[in-house]
């Protein structure tokens, strides 16, 4: 089968109980605003580099608070850091620190 | 001997508790900054839910105050405010000097300043306007137009500008703008049957009676289009139009999308007399700038101060019908205080 | 020749000491990149070498910058360190009038009046004595003065000072020590034989009739040698080894060495040259608006020695180089801070493989608005409008599909993936054949004026407006709002433009001057430098910021970053303007004038 990467919706469950949830631990404690997300997308739509490439780091957050990190290493590294999204972000996330600790996770629970 | 009591404040909720007041035989003073009363509501064109004039409210409760007990004192702002032998005495910039049982702040709130999101560009854009510049617009009942005087083809409608919003300084919800944006959507599309519609929003609060109502009654009979996505910024193209920016959560991709106009739905913020007023009378504020009650429920129109009473949206956003309310129970309040 | 068994702690000390020193310069020298050993090479044998020399004086011994800070703490430090050579130049001094010869062991001058107590005439011997005490009465005033700043730290007008560590302890209790028992021996022996000077004779003469000097001075010797010794021996473990480091990065620094994005020998240099005065402390806004202060850079530096660099120390500050700019040592902090964020291996492995480049187009000058600007629309809109009005011909490079400027990357320390961006950007560039590039961002402004190596002239837009004033493109009109400037800390502090803006706003407005402006002035809070500060801690220093800029009570606040103009924005009533929106509201273009203007145009492009 085709694989059509991390951002088209698969055809499946988010199994939630089988899931890894470290990596998500890890980010709340190390950046607790992380929690108070409430899917705007405002962070999406202001996004540098998603403005150049299918690259949504709204959903690319959501699916890890849901424990779906396939994939993720790839998609996160589109990031270029500007800060753009957390200047317009309502509730007042650390959106940098939460991709520095996404990053960060990744090469501790690779 | 009569009791008395100053309301600080001409809007609807002053106006509606002046008169309920009167009628126990209290005597009121009304004090209003501005030469008219009516408030807010007296800038509006029609109202949610029922598409009702507002200047029938605003008349309703005029004629209401025609009563010998209260005294109207327009164009009056209150300097001071002092306590003496179980009296409050207030002073005004008119050099008057009242001695009143009770005081009824009644004060009401500012409207969001849209130039504080700049990445909306209202003061830059001139396509770019507030909910509270249609609303003059529809008042002044001329045909809807862009700056350059063209039938807008498309508009869109922000929601949550200034509320919900921890950058601009706001965390709380106004209640109003999500309906208002209903309602001024439809409006606009009767006046405008060609006219596309979008609103964009983060989550659609149509709690109060009869809201859902006109949100479905938007979608299926006026083809209004409800995008769920904060715009991040817009910008202008060389011939006028605006580009918006959001993402179309939903669908879980950016959109960009041309549209005449920008409504943003301002919210409504802590006026900037209620902080200073607190600070007079030391009355506690709440986190979000308004003024606190000490208990949730059964605190209402009560303050931390004996004798100083609230009424309407001094303490939180109101609807127009929750604000009536709030001034008559206020009244209830003041007239077991000063009894 | 002179000798007694009491000078063996200091003499074994001395040795010890100079045997570490020489093996941990050797080292810190053999480890220096090899571009670095090629600078020294090149200049050691220049002038540059006797301005080092001109600097350690000024600097290690007559603290100077210390002095204008704080002159209580500068005379602290001026007192002990240069009281204390003096001490010893003309203890060498005098031992030689004494010998007649330059042959004479070290620590013959250090005990000089142990070992010389006859009358026996030597020349200028008055004036030695009397020096020798005066020059003890200053090193012992500054001691004073630093065994209070112990106690009460508001002494010298520091809020807090720093805490100790072992070693630290120990060098600074045989600091303490070394002057008094000084003082104490040749009091004694003065005594004893009935000389000194104004200092050591009377108190001699006062310890004579009240204690048994003779039993006493041999043990004060004993105490003063071995207070030495130790001193020495715990030196190079202490925070005193500051001093010797401070002397080899003076003349490291003049000869063009500087802190890179990698941890080098010469930032171990830097990192060991802090004194630990914590100036660094009181200048942090982190400190003073938020009351964290366990993550200044005189702790941060300590991390790094102790190897315990964690995110909150590295993460926390917001590189406004306050410190830097205060540091009497001239540490580079902000960039020391970044080697430690240096990232390696999946975390710095981003290809940006989606960054095709445009159709470029070619043009005289680049508009390079940066990420920030586009959510400032204002400040976008008036610098379009001021290049039309001018005429020039301009292509806008980030007008829509943008890439960073890489500077947010370069702050987290993701070098590699910064330099994929910079390589991006830096072709478009090339493409237009651009001439000049202007930013209206001044975090996008230092990384192309400093990383990008770009060989045509990068400038703020603060610059190329005044440019464009000054050729006489652009009239202006001045207007009577009264307005103060707020200088972004990329700009002032990290690129020195500080008079630009400040002529221009004194065309078009009255301009007030807040009591910190310029190289002392605060950061919005907004900064990108931070990772971890919450939106509420960045309102709090926002706040403290803006109440001292409000002070002289401005109708306008101007500044000249997009960053700073959204931060203060959301915290006052008061206009928050970029330069760019008042120079382009105060602009006139008689019309008649615009055919002159073109020509006037290329003189501003060629040069």
């Amino acid at each position: 089968m085709k694989d059509f990467g991390f951002t088209i919706t698969k055809d499946r469950q988010i199994d939630y109980d089988q899931h890894d949830h470290r990596l998500l631990q890890f980010v709340l404690e190390n950046e607790p605003s992380f929690q108070a997300c409430i899917s705007c997308g405002g962070c999406t739509a202001t996004c540098s580099a998603g403005n150049l490439i299918d690259f949504n780091i709204r959903k690319l957050n959501m699916l890890l608070r849901r424990g779906e990190t396939e994939g993720l290493e790839k998609e996160i590294n589109k990031c270029m850091l500007c800060g753009k999204c957390m200047l317009v972000c309502p509730r007042g996330i650390n959106t940098r620190n939460v991709i520095l600790k996404i990053k960060e996770a990744i090469q501790k629970f690779r | 001997m009569t009791k008395k009591v100053a309301i600080i404040g001409g809007g609807i909720a002053g106006m509606e508790a002046a008169s309920v007041l009167s009628r126990m035989d209290i005597e009121v003073l009304l004090i209003e900054k501005r030469q008219q009363l009516g408030g807010h509501v007296g800038e509006w064109d029609h109202l949610f839910p029922n598409f009702r004039p507002a200047s029938e409210i605003t008349r309703s409760l005029l004629n209401a105050l025609q009563n010998n007990n209260i005294k109207i004192c327009a164009n009056t702002v209150v300097t001071g405010i002092a306590r003496k032998a179980g009296l409050f005495e207030v002073k005004t910039n008119q050099n008057q000097n009242f001695k009143v049982d009770g005081i009824l702040l009644a004060t009401g709130f500012d409207l969001f300043d849209a130039h504080k999101k700049e990445e909306y560009g209202y003061g830059i854009y001139e396509n770019v306007i507030t909910s509270a510049d249609l609303e003059k617009k529809l008042k002044g009942g001329n045909v809807l137009t862009t700056a350059s005087g063209c039938v807008p083809k498309r508009i869109a409608m922000i929601h949550c500008v200034g509320s919900r919003d921890e950058k601009a300084g706001y965390f709380h919800c106004s209640r109003v703008c999500c309906i208002t944006a209903v309602k001024q959507a439809i409006e606009i599309r009767q006046k405008l049957p060609n006219v596309e519609i979008f609103c964009f929003y983060m989550d659609l609060r149509m709690y109060g009676k009869g809201f859902e109502e006109i949100y479905r009654e938007a979608q299926e009979k006026w083809g209004i289009q409800f995008v769920r996505g904060r715009l991040s910024e817009a910008g202008e193209n060389i011939d006028g139009g605006l580009q918006i920016k959001s993402e179309d959560t939903l669908s879980g991709r950016p959109l960009k999308m041309i549209v005449d106009m920008i409504v943003l739905m301002v919210g409504m913020v802590p006026a900037e007399s209620t902080s200073q007023m607190a600070k007079m009378l030391g009355i506690h504020l709440s986190g979000d700038g308004f003024i606190a009650h000490d208990d949730v429920h059964f605190g209402s129109n009560i303050t931390n101060v004996p004798g100083i009473f609230t009424a309407g949206t001094i303490t939180s956003p109101m609807t127009i019908s929750d604000t009536i309310a709030d001034a008559r129970s206020a009244a209830l309040k003041i007239c077991e205080y000063i009894a | 020749m002179a000798y007694h068994h009491f000078v063996l702690p200091f003499s074994i000390g001395m040795a010890a000491l100079f045997a570490i020193l020489m093996v941990k310069f050797t080292i810190w020298i053999v480890k220096l990149e090899s571009v670095d050993k090629r600078l020294i090479r090149k200049n050691l044998f220049s002038v540059k070498t006797l301005d080092a020399m001109g600097e350690v004086f000024m600097e290690s011994l007559l603290h100077r910058k210390i002095f204008r800070k704080n002159p209580m703490l500068g005379y602290m430090h001026m007192s002990l360190a240069f009281g204390w050579f003096l001490l010893i130049l003309f203890g060498n001094f005098q031992a030689q009038f004494y010998t007649r010869t330059m042959l004479h062991p070290p620590y013959f001058p250090i005990f000089f009046n142990f070992f010389v107590t006859t009358s026996e005439e030597y020349l200028f011997k008055a004036s030695f004595e009397f020096l020798m005490d005066l020059f003890l009465l200053i090193v012992l005033t500054g001691l004073f003065i630093a065994i209070s700043k112990r106690f009460y730290s508001r002494i010298v007008g520091l809020k807090k000072t720093t805490k100790l560590k072992f070693f630290d302890k120990l060098a600074l209790t045989s600091l303490w020590f070394i002057f008094p028992l000084r003082l104490l021996a040749e009091s004694f022996t003065s005594g004893l034989y009935n000389n000194g000077d104004f200092l050591t004779g009377s108190l001699g003469s006062f310890f004579a009739r009240h204690l048994m000097v003779e039993k006493l001075a041999l043990p004060a010797w004993w105490g003063y040698s071995l207070a030495l010794g130790f001193f020495f021996v715990a030196l190079p473990y202490s925070r005193y080894m500051h001093i010797p480091a401070e002397v080899l990065l003076i003349f490291l620094r003049k000869y063009g060495v500087r802190t890179r994005r990698e941890f080098t020998s010469y930032s171990d240099i830097e990192v060991r040259s802090c004194s630990r005065c914590g100036i660094c402390i009181d200048a942090c806004q982190i400190n003073n608006a938020l009351g964290i202060n366990n993550i200044q850079s005189v702790y941060f530096l300590r991390s790094i020695r102790e190897r315990s660099v964690g995110d909150e120390k590295l993460f926390t500050c917001m590189l406004c180089g306050r410190c830097e700019n205060i540091c009497p040592v001239g540490i580079q902090l902000s960039d020391l801070r970044m080697t430690q964020r240096n990232k390696n291996g999946v975390q710095n492995t981003s290809t940006y493989d989606f960054l095709v480049p445009p159709k470029y187009k070619v043009a005289d000058v680049l508009y390079f608005a940066g990420c920030m600007t586009h959510l400032t629309p204002a400040i976008k809109k008036s610098m379009l409008k001021i290049f039309d009005i001018a005429g020039v011909n301009y292509y806008f490079m980030d007008s829509d599909k943008e890439a960073c400027c890489g500077r947010p990357l370069i702050q987290s320390g993701h070098y590699e993936n910064a330099a994929k961006l910079m390589e991006y950007n830096k072709k478009l560039i090339r493409q237009s054949k651009a001439k000049v590039l202007v930013t209206s961002c001044p975090i996008c402004y230092k990384t192309f004026k400093e990383d990008y190596k770009l060989n045509i002239h990068v400038m703020h837009h603060t610059e190329y407006i005044l440019k464009l004033v000054e050729v006489g493109i652009l009239l202006l009109e001045k207007g009577d709002s009264k307005v103060v400037y707020h200088d972004p800390c990329e700009l002032g502090r990290g690129l020195g433009i500080y008079e630009e803006p400040r002529i221009l706003l004194n065309k078009v407005a009255r301009l007030l001057h807040p009591d910190e402006e310029r190289e002392n002035a605060f950061c919005c809070g907004g900064s990108l430098g931070s990772f971890n500060l919450s939106t509420q801690q960045r309102n709090i220093i926002r706040d403290d910021a803006l109440a001292k800029l409000m002070k002289p009570n401005p109708d306008k606040l101007i500044t000249a970053c997009p960053l700073c103009k959204k931060t203060f924005s959301k915290g006052t009533k008061v206009q928050v303007l970029d330069i760019a929106e008042l120079v382009a509201a105060s602009v006139i273009v008689p019309e008649a004038k615009k055919a002159l203007d073109m020509q006037k145009h290329e003189t501003v492009l060629v040069e």
